[in-house]
């Protein structure tokens, strides 16, 4: 079975590892968002302590 | 073991005198062979082909009666009294599973012949001896996974999702050996062809479920 | 408690996932058969094999879970299952492009490690619905850990009966058999192997300190609107 010419199989393979970081980030992103909202949160029970 | 006796005879007696799960099941598998036979628009099947309708039919088929398995005793509120009693967990999930087991051999008393008449183009009587053994090891692992997955799906909200969505994956394997040993039997010059593999999966997929089952099933229907 | 090591850990996948690429880029050669397509092998079996661990290690801490009653195990197990899923299903889209991108179609049946996935994919994917389903906290955790070991049971099962039932005649168009891969490209795949690896417990390590921060405020919150 021939191979596709470099331009040609440069774009699924720049996809595959496309998904693969994207995926990444997506993921450290949504970690991320939940960590900021525990902090927003920390910083409310601290100033009803005070 | 007397308890899941007792047990098993109950649910025997429910179905005898309701008559709700096995006969729908029946009536079930009979509609699914004439949805068949309009969507594939085939008067008669054999082979590979045979065998995956008959094998898909009887699992839809057992999606059913694992809905029903609990149904009994959670219209009566009965799953609070079963656990009060001196019934430990092991020998309600024998009960469960061999009540199973007789309802789907029950049902496929039936549904098999129908199929060999309805849909099947070479008869059956050449495999059946074979058929039968592939039949029996396929109800005890479905009857295994079925009562497990009864018991995990019983306590959910969404149990009449959860059930065929739990069953069927799981049941793969099971249908893999199944239909791969029975295609060889339903062709026109019938006779078994590796049998002995698809029977060692099959075997394997059984031992794995039932030691899996009794091993998991004290941690659930606890309360 | 998890949050042990979190940084020089995700240092360690970083830097190893970079060298990963680099590799893979630079220094693999070209596969005789597939060409440049075959450089998605590089992620995508790495991706596909530290998700099988991942299902099977929920299983393992549904196991300690049950054992122990602790509930810190069946965090550990949705965590690790959680990502698995995640991973699942990056698996079933590279491997779709891959399919593609080597045999003109977006789905391949003849690829058992494929086809298996999807089962495996499907099957998990229940979990949700399973857990969410069940309000008592609990027993939330005692069923999902039933399911984990079940489906971490399957995993194996499922692979062997759909390896049985690949067709002997058709040839595995997207693995790659370990006896003949040359030297550059097995160095090359235990890299992205390691990095892939590293960087699920990363997130795993990430997640949990997450969740286990966010379950501690709960219960400080709690404590402070019960003693205003």
């Amino acid at each position: 079975m021939p191979a596709l010419p470099l331009d040609e199989a440069g774009k699924y393979v720049a996809a595959a590892y496309v998904v693969f970081v994207a995926l990444i980030l997506i993921y450290v992103a949504i970690i991320g968002a939940k960590i900021a909202r525990i902090e927003r949160q920390i910083t409310e029970l601290v100033e009803d302590d005070e | 073991m007397g308890g899941a006796r007792a047990i098993l005879r109950k649910d025997l007696l429910i179905e005898l005198r309701t008559r709700e799960s096995v006969p729908a099941m029946v009536l079930f598998s009979v509609t699914v062979y004439v949805l068949f036979h309009f969507g594939l628009d085939r008067d008669s099947l054999d082979g590979a082909l045979a065998s995956g309708v008959l094998w898909v039919t009887l699992l839809l088929a057992a999606v059913i009666g694992v809905s029903r398995l609990f149904a009994a005793e959670r219209e009566q509120g009965g799953i609070d009294g079963l656990l009060l009693a001196p019934v430990d967990r092991t020998s309600l999930f024998v009960a469960k599973a061999a009540a199973l087991f007789l309802f789907l051999s029950a049902v496929e008393l039936v549904a098999v012949p129908a199929f060999a008449l309805l849909l099947l183009g070479p008869g059956l009587g050449g495999a059946l001896p074979e058929l039968l053994v592939i039949l029996v090891l396929a109800n005890v692992g479905v009857a295994a996974v079925g009562a497990l997955v009864a018991a995990l799906a019983a306590e959910t909200r969404a149990r009449e999702l959860i059930v065929p969505l739990l069953l069927l994956p799981l049941l793969v394997p099971l249908l893999i050996a199944c239909a791969q040993a029975t295609e060889p039997l339903m062709r026109q010059d019938a006779g078994p062809e590796d049998l002995g593999r698809w029977l060692g999966l099959l075997s394997l997929y059984d031992v794995v479920f039932v030691l899996l089952s009794v091993a998991v099933f004290d941690f659930l229907l606890e309360d | 408690m998890y949050s042990k090591g979190l940084v020089p850990l995700a240092a360690a996948s970083v830097v190893t996932i970079t060298t990963a690429f680099a590799l893979v880029f630079f220094y693999a050669p070209l596969d005789a058969d597939q060409g440049f397509v075959q450089k998605i092998f590089y992620i995508h079996v790495p991706m596909a094999i530290v998700a099988l661990c991942g299902f099977v290690a929920g299983g393992w801490f549904a196991i300690r879970h049950l054992r122990s009653g602790e509930r810190s195990w069946d965090m550990r197990s949705y965590v690790a299952i959680h990502l698995s899923i995640i991973l699942g299903l990056a698996v079933l889209v590279t491997g779709a492009i891959w399919a593609k991108a080597s045999w003109g179609h977006w789905w391949l049946w003849d690829e058992p490690v494929l086809v298996s996935f999807l089962v495996v994919f499907l099957l998990y994917c229940v979990y949700y619905p399973l857990r969410f389903s069940i309000e008592d906290p609990d027993r939330q955790a005692r069923y999902s850990s039933v399911f984990a070991i079940t489906a971490g049971a399957f995993v194996p099962l499922n692979f062997i009966a759909v390896r049985l039932a690949e067709k002997y005649t058709h040839p595995r168009v997207l693995s790659q058999t370990g006896g003949s891969m040359p030297g550059e490209m097995r160095l090359t795949f235990l890299v992205a192997l390691l990095g892939v690896a590293l960087l699920f417990v990363t997130l795993w390590k990430l997640e949990l300190t997450a969740k286990h921060a966010s379950m501690q405020l709960k219960r400080l919150r709690n404590r402070a609107r019960v003693a205003a």
